[in-house]
């Protein structure tokens, strides 16, 4: 089966110009993505995680053409989505929509829910006439729990968990093919953030959808990713199916992002060792030679500092050259290191 | 004696719309040295009721009842009684460590400042005690970093910054108001037992006020579950976690997926938080709760004990609400079906969701 | 359970036909405008005050021009404000009718703020939002040129101006709507800067909504707020600007007249006992501007809701 959306080598790079440089001065490049691979199935779900800083929102924006990216995004049919002018990018738009962190300020204020539904609609089929629009968006709404009698009401009368349906209901209505959700429900109180989580599992399945599921709650990307990608400084430190990934995880820096995961059971959490990450994130303007890990590694070695590792391994792509899970040993060691 | 003893402490705010009980009738006690977790979504009063003890409340909220700390009596306490106990003995954290830094002052003349101030000491003396304390917090080179201004240190080292400020007179007890809200999970880890170890050696209680459930059963002894203003439920946090009595806490903890676990579907709670302008009569929870029976939309059950240090506010028996649990065991996945029972899943769950909402403003949320 | 699964169902059937109507961020700012005592006051002094300007002359005994030779050079004695002559405000020192003067000057004062105030918001708001939309070298090359054109003491220049060019109308609205559309384009590209980033922005540009249609759907909408808060207050800093350029003696040409000429007219005759030639046109000077400040404050409220 073809891939929906084969990614090759995505860098984003920003040109940052620091404070107190004059006006002509050369800017500096920052890699918020630097080099990701991945491939993505129609109907599937791929959880990218990592921490702040990461990447991970620059690399949703790459894919949907907000920020510009270098290297290739092949889609289903064969075209490179990054080599495209603005005008060939516009067929392909209704097929990528996306989902947004914070649920009321992606809503305009000014407009009815009613108007900010229809958007992507009126603007890709312009065909359409008003009534048409109108009950498609009214369908729209009940599929995705809305009352359609609230269609001429503003974002400010709705809960935030609406606010995200209301979002939802955005991105599907141009019937698209992948949908990018860049944390939807971080924003949103628990009890509500498994109604939304629920919901898009659910619209997933009836209408075949691919989501990139991008998020930094670790629990959440597990229950809703066939696989998941973890970042750190812009790269991929490891692929894996979902069950794999949380199961057996190989890269030293997943496992320590896995150990500080807080599950709410006591007895699990007073007994649990906890994998320290020593220091501070570094600067991604500066990232570390070689492996961008190994300044924070508990597994360092001098080749770290030298080569870059590269993804190995099939189903399970793990960047690293030293993988494996982490002994009491090395776990202690990297506890002493910390202290100090 | 308890070191802290909150007795019917409700705060209410005047708004424009309507008058918000944002606390209502709460009772809690915490002794030296205990941590008290207290869980709740936005709007469920959690933050205001450290406010109203701190004596932060916003102009136009106005907290009733009693709160006494160390034998003192500090609900409405004039200014200099609470500046002196806020200064040595209690003291608070934010979520944005950025709100108690003062941007333009370097972290040594703002922790000195404290000292100086509060405990009379000479600014040399002051100093060497706040690099002593960044020390405690575990932040390296504390001697070159203490000449730093705020900004010039990462989200992590930045709530311990703000950890140190608080801790430099060794209070009785630190209000921790959802502190690792904002930070990556590696630093919350490291926060969290950073906290914990100097409870340990400050022997100083703690209230942990936050929404994550898996924070607060890693760091707390005993837990208090707030929805709508008002305790819900509380006791220690085993029992709590093992077998929740409340139908709240038990749709919260099924409600949240796990790292640990496996499940097909998380079991949503239906519906919204309520809006405490317009709050349900009778119980809050009741237009949400599965159990709701005859009653619960007309009499606000009070909270009660029903066990050793355990109380619950719910009409509907312990023994109905436990053998009801969908998350005993990993493999027992079948009661699903039971949850759907009420009669509000007669019209479509969204339908539920749009009438509750059709009248919440923005200022409730606003508030918290 | 059957029958109260119908009624149920006939329920949401019944609330899926009846649309309810939306509550608009306009509605609210209204109804916060409203009750808005102050500003209400301001709004009903700026209504009488332009009332008084557009019909006052229909009562006026006198015209603006007319001498009255029955008053000329014992004005102190004979000029004063009385019913029985038709000079209800009296004269003014040559003898003229002076309620027929301040309805002409708050005509003149009126207009300029209005014209200024209006030339700002056009050019600044469309100035601003392109610079602050566009962004990058535009954007800088954009801002510079008015940081360039702020750094000329304007007075100065329009003072060269009006002295030059000779004193006339539309000098003084060139000169004056020259220099009030900078802060406002100013203003305007802070917020268009902001909501840029915002995330209903984004989600626009990713389905691919074109420019023009994102500034005016998306942009302008949320920047009117600012826009109109930022006109009412300056409507009273054109009157004034105008008022110190009449005072000086370069503003309107006689017979035309301002709320400032009639001021310094006033304000050089007061020693001589005629204190109402001052008093009149001041207070219609003073209560306009009172009138728009604290109107431009209920705007600022009702339109902000983080005020709240």
């Amino acid at each position: 089966m073809n891939p929906l959306l084969d990614v090759r080598d995505l860098r984003v790079t920003f040109q940052i110009r620091r404070e107190g440089d004059l006006p002509w001065a050369k800017p500096r490049p920052l890699h918020a993505v630097a080099g990701v691979d991945f491939t993505l199935n129609p109907g599937e779900t791929l959880g990218v995680v990592g921490e702040s800083g990461c990447g991970k929102s620059t690399l949703a924006r790459a894919l949907i053409g907000l920020v510009h990216a270098e290297g290739q995004a092949e889609w289903i049919d064969g075209k490179d989505l990054l080599a495209m002018s603005p005008r060939q990018m516009m067929k392909y738009r209704s097929d990528i929509q996306m989902v947004f962190q914070d649920p009321l300020a992606s809503l305009n204020p000014r407009m009815t829910v009613g108007q900010i539904i229809a958007e992507p609609l009126t603007t890709h089929r312009p065909d359409l006439g008003r009534a048409e629009v109108r009950d498609r968006v009214k369908a729209m709404m009940e599929r995705v729990g809305l009352l359609p009698n609230q269609i001429n009401r503003y974002p400010h009368e709705f809960s935030g968990g609406q606010c995200q349906r209301i979002g939802i209901a955005r991105a599907l209505i141009v019937e698209p093919k992948l949908i990018i959700c860049d944390e939807p429900v971080s924003a949103l109180d628990v009890s509500i953030q498994a109604q939304v989580i629920n919901l898009l599992i659910r619209l997933q399945k009836e209408l075949g959808l691919a989501l990139v599921f991008i998020a930094h709650d670790l629990s959440v990307v597990k229950h809703i990713s066939d696989r998941v990608m973890v970042l750190y400084l812009g790269k991929v430190m490891e692929v894996a199916s979902s069950t794999e990934l949380y199961g057996n995880p190989q890269h030293p820096y997943t496992q320590a992002l896995l150990s500080a995961v807080p599950v709410p059971d006591p007895t699990i959490e007073t007994g649990k060792t906890i994998v320290p990450l020593a220091g501070d994130l570094p600067s991604p303007m500066n990232p570390p030679s070689g492996c961008v890990f190994r300044t924070r590694c508990p597994r360092a070695q001098a080749r770290c500092a030298e080569e870059v590792p590269a993804p190995i391994g099939g189903d399970h792509k793990i960047a690293c050259h030293y993988p494996g899970p982490l002994t009491e040993a090395e776990i202690a060691h990297a506890r002493r290191h910390e202290a100090a | 004696m308890s070191l802290l003893d909150i007795r019917n402490l409700s705060v209410r705010f005047q708004t424009n719309d309507a008058e918000v009980c944002a606390v209502n009738n709460v009772n809690l006690s915490v002794e030296a040295g205990q941590t008290l977790g207290i869980v709740g979504e936005s709007g469920s009063g959690k933050s205001q009721l450290s406010f109203a003890m701190m004596g932060l409340l916003a102009r136009n909220g106005r907290a009733s009842g009693s709160v006494v700390f160390d034998g003192q009596e500090i609900l409405n306490a004039k200014p200099k009684v609470l500046n002196s106990i806020r200064a040595e003995k209690m003291a608070m954290i934010f979520q944005d460590p950025m709100t108690s830094l003062n941007p333009y002052m370097r972290v040594a003349d703002q922790m000195a400042e404290v000292l100086t101030l509060h405990k009379g000491i000479g600014k040399r003396e002051a100093v060497a005690q706040a690099v002593q304390m960044l020390d405690a917090v575990k932040i390296p080179d504390a001697k070159g970093r203490v000449r730093l201004y705020p900004h010039e240190f990462s989200g992590g080292m930045r709530q311990r910054v703000m950890i140190a400020m608080a801790l430099l007179c060794k209070p009785k007890l630190l209000i921790a108001d959802e502190p690792t809200t904002a930070l990556d999970v590696t630093v919350q880890a490291q926060i969290m037992q950073l906290l914990k170890e100097l409870q340990h050696d400050f022997g100083m209680a703690m209230i942990l006020i936050t929404h994550d459930l898996g924070v607060v059963a890693g760091s707390c002894e005993r837990v208090a579950v707030m929805y709508g203003g008002r305790i819900r439920e509380t006791g220690p946090v085993r029992p709590i976690f093992a077998a929740p009595t409340h139908p709240y806490t038990q749709g919260l903890l099924d409600a949240i997926p796990r790292v640990d676990q496996t499940s097909e579907e998380l079991h949503a709670i239906p519906g919204q938080p309520p809006n405490m302008s317009r709050p349900p009569s009778g119980c809050a929870f009741s237009p949400r709760c599965p159990y709701a029976r005859e009653g619960c939309d007309t009499i606000d059950p009070p909270l009660e004990g029903f066990a050793p240090e355990q109380a619950r506010a719910c009409h509907a028996p312990v023994a109905e609400v436990i053998a009801r649990q969908t998350r005993i065991t990993i493999d027992d996945d079948q009661p699903a079906a039971d949850l759907g029972d009420g009669p509000a899943q007669a019209i479509p769950r969204g339908a539920v969701a749009g009438a509750g909402a059709a009248g919440t403003p923005s200022t409730v949320e606003g508030q918290q | 359970m059957v029958i109260d699964e119908q009624k149920m169902k006939s329920l949401s059937a019944k609330l899926v036909q009846d649309e309810v109507r939306g509550r608009s961020p306009w509605a609210d700012a209204r109804k916060r405008f409203l009750n808005n005592k102050g500003a209400m006051l301001g709004l009903i002094i700026l209504i009488l005050v332009s009332v008084f300007a557009l019909v006052g002359g229909q009562f006026a005994v006198w015209s603006n021009e007319e001498l009255d030779f029955s008053v000329m050079g014992q004005v102190a004695q004979m000029g004063q404000p009385s019913f029985e002559n038709g000079h209800y405000f009296g004269t003014d020192n040559l003898g003229r009718d002076l309620f027929a003067r301040v309805v002409q000057g708050t005509q003149v004062s009126l207009m300029v703020g209005v014209v200024g105030a209006g030339i700002a918001v056009i050019v600044g708001t469309l100035y601003g939002a392109t610079a602050g939309y566009v962004g990058g070298r535009t954007d800088q090359i954009m801002m510079r040129t008015v940081d360039i054109l702020m750094s000329i003491p304007y007075m100065f220049v329009l003072i060269l101006l009006l002295v030059m060019f000779g004193r006339s109308m539309s000098m003084l609205f060139l000169g004056i709507g020259l220099i009030s559309w900078l802060d406002m384009s100013r203003i305007v590209r802070g917020q268009t800067l902001s909501l840029k980033n915002r995330e209903f922005i984004e989600a626009a540009r990713a389905t691919g909504v074109p420019a023009w249609k994102i500034i005016i759907r998306h942009i302008v909408p949320n920047l009117l707020g600012v826009v109109a808060v930022y006109a009412t207050l300056l409507v009273p800093l054109m009157i004034l600007t105008e008022s110190f350029i009449s005072f000086l003696g370069l503003g309107v040409q006689e017979p035309l007249t301002s709320w400032g000429a009639l001021i310094s007219e006033g304000a050089g005759t007061m020693n001589y006992g005629t204190l109402w030639q001052l008093a009149f046109p001041l207070f219609f000077f003073v209560i306009t501007l009172f009138g728009f400040f604290f109107v431009g404050d209920g705007l600022r409220d009702a339109l902000d809701p983080k005020e709240r």
